[in-house]
């Protein structure tokens, strides 16, 4: 066990609460190269893997990292992964290999400012890349969203378990606020010993008293490939039925709703308590894991609010899936800013009073 | 009074390789590479754990040929692949199995940090100077003047520049614990290159560290020739530009040549 304090509230800041979280969980292997706003966690990871007998290795390159993930994960051991958007596209090829063979493990992306080198500012840019597969291929990586450090902690401890039951890679996405700033968080007292968990009888690790087991992704007969691909596919309609995640706040005779994630959650709930101060009726659905997509949950938000509007730190990814689910039930409107700028509150505030005229009008 | 023979295999399929048919063309030297690491594994008791990488190239499909854990790394990346496993599960036996192009091409990177690293993983790096499995392309050990299907008129080290000598690369960084170029054109010549595989397997055994094993190889469908006359354009041609020899060996190790 690492030398945390437990069961009392401590400050911690997001990217080392993700680091803890995964120790706890009973990864026990991290590889990762260096990228901002990112840097606490390979740190974190490198001060106290040794306390309870993991690795900690700093790759030569993104690339080497997540091939380094899919070695680990291949010999069975609980294993993550972490960057920021420019990172997060190196790995995507390696991502792709843990999908299609069927290794679990946990990428954590703490978004910047994009496209190309961007910035190191908080964005929500990368929300296509992480929800709609990322590499090439017919997978999903499952996507959690977490708007505090508690919830970064408690999410990741979460995702090293999807992973394992859906044998498929689990995106925590996060940004550079979330990585970046510190808040009370209670880490509890209970730990995950991996030498406790279910022995994965699939894992290369060693061919003895048992046939050899081979981890691959290349299956040059068509019928075969699909047939693989068709296994992994009812894992993700399996996650759809049982991973979807909301968090719902003054939805009860809301008139207007926002949707949200993460950081833009945060600031639509301050947004909200303003315009209803002022006597607006509005409420925020935050989806907490974006894939899948709480698809019935919006769908049936669409037939109770007039309309609807999407605040998210990009130019328009979000609204995408938000408006395919809501097929014309209401209007849905965008709120996006880039390139790292947020969102603030009088924005939204702004653009909220806007939809209310024109719902009296 | 009946006569009872008796019978004893001199010769047979190491228990290492799957009795499988493999699907590399006739003349290949792929075969006799696989079969000295299932006998050095075999001779070493290795199967039962040892995870093998195979990489992406005609070696592809080494991952049905034997007996012991394999897995199908992303081109190029077999090294950190057994990084991973290693890191994890150190009492394991790791190595990868890579071509000309997935080693110094697109994975040289993973290649020399292993190696630096002094990654405690065994390496066998067939050279055959070419692409063969995308069609006889230029690998980064294609000798200059070399006809490919991407240097129709030869290799120009002006225009494709020049080849990689991965061992004398390798051999200038401090992690490697055994670091050997040998071939498989002729009996004596696998017999040495066995030897060599014995002992960077038995490095990586005493956690010694890095160990490669460079075995030039021939590709006669991708070099156009009959099966013998490829062996004899490698003796001529790239073992004077590749010298066969061993470049780090260490200390104590505990195979005797």
């Amino acid at each position: 066990m690492t030398s945390i304090p437990r069961g009392t509230r401590i400050l911690m800041r997001g990217n080392e609460a993700v680091a803890q979280a995964a120790i706890d969980a009973g990864c026990r292997a991290f590889f990762g190269y260096p990228i901002t706003p990112q840097n606490q966690v390979p740190d974190y990871f490198a001060r106290h893997m040794p306390e309870v007998g993991g690795v900690f290795l700093q790759a030569e390159s993104e690339v080497a990292a997540i091939n380094m993930v899919y070695g680990a994960a291949a010999a069975g051991t609980r294993v993550m992964t972490a960057s920021s958007s420019p990172g997060i596209s190196l790995k995507q090829e390696g991502i792709s290999y843990l999908a299609q063979s069927e290794l679990p493990c946990v990428v954590l992306n703490i978004m910047r400012g994009g496209s190309g080198l961007g910035n190191i500012a908080p964005a929500q840019a990368d929300y296509f890349q992480s929800v709609k597969g990322g590499g090439h291929g017919d997978y999903r990586t499952l996507v959690l969203a977490p708007w505090s450090v508690q919830e970064l902690y408690n999410l990741t401890r979460e995702a090293f378990d999807i992973a394992d039951r859906y044998r498929n890679p689990v995106l925590i996405l996060g940004d550079a606020l979330l990585g970046q700033m510190m808040e009370p968080i209670t880490i509890p007292e209970e730990v995950v010993d991996p030498a406790r968990l279910p022995r994965k009888t699939w894992a290369t690790d060693g061919a003895k008293d048992r046939p050899r087991n081979i981890i691959n992704s290349l299956y040059i007969e068509e019928p075969q490939l699909e047939k693989v691909n068709l296994r992994i596919d009812a894992r993700y309609e399996e996650a759809a039925r049982k991973e979807v995640r909301v968090a719902e706040e003054h939805l009860e005779g809301a008139r207007l709703a926002v949707v949200a994630y993460g950081t833009a959650a945060r600031v639509a709930v301050t947004a909200i308590e303003e315009a209803r101060s002022g006597g607006m009726r509005v409420g925020l659905l935050r989806p907490i894991a974006l894939y899948p997509f709480p698809s019935d949950e919006i769908a049936s938000l669409a037939d109770r609010v007039d309309a609807i509007l999407v605040a998210e730190l990009s130019l328009g990814q979000l609204v995408e899936d938000v408006r395919l689910v809501v097929a014309g039930r209401c209007p849905v409107h965008l709120l996006g800013r880039s390139g790292g700028v947020v969102i603030t509150p009088a924005d939204m505030v702004e653009a909220l009073r806007g939809l209310a005229g024109e719902d009296r009008g | 009074m009946a006569v009872q023979k008796r019978e004893s295999a001199i010769f047979d399929r190491p228990q290492a390789l799957e009795p499988v048919r493999m699907h590399y063309c006739p003349g290949c030297t792929h075969g006799i590479v696989h079969r000295l690491v299932a006998e050095v594994m075999d001779e070493l008791g290795l199967t039962e754990r040892a995870v093998g990488i195979a990489p992406v190239g005609c070696a592809v499909f080494a991952y049905n040929y034997f007996t012991c854990d394999m897995i199908e790394a992303a081109h190029g990346r077999a090294p950190a692949v057994a990084t991973g496993v290693k890191r994890v599960r150190p009492d394991l036996f790791t190595f990868t199995y890579q071509g000309d192009g997935d080693l110094a091409s697109i994975g040289i990177a993973e290649t020399i940090h292993a190696a630096a690293r002094a990654e405690n993983i065994s390496i066998v790096f067939i050279n055959n100077a070419v692409y063969g499995m995308t069609g006889g392309q230029m690998a980064p050990t294609t000798l200059p003047g070399m006809v490919t299907s991407t240097t129709p008129f030869g290799r120009d080290a002006k225009v494709a520049g020049n080849p990689i000598r991965v061992c004398e690369l390798l051999a200038a960084l401090d992690g490697p614990a055994y670091l050997a170029r040998v071939a498989v054109t002729s009996p004596s010549r696998v017999r040495e290159a066995k030897q060599a595989i014995q002992k960077a397997f038995q490095a990586q055994l005493e956690e010694l560290g890095f160990s490669l094993v460079e075995v030039l190889s021939t590709c006669p469908t991708r070099w156009g020739m009959r099966p013998q006359d490829a062996l004899d354009w490698l003796e001529e041609n790239m073992v004077p530009y590749y010298p066969l020899r061993e470049f780090v060996v260490p200390e104590g190790l505990r195979v005797g040549r």
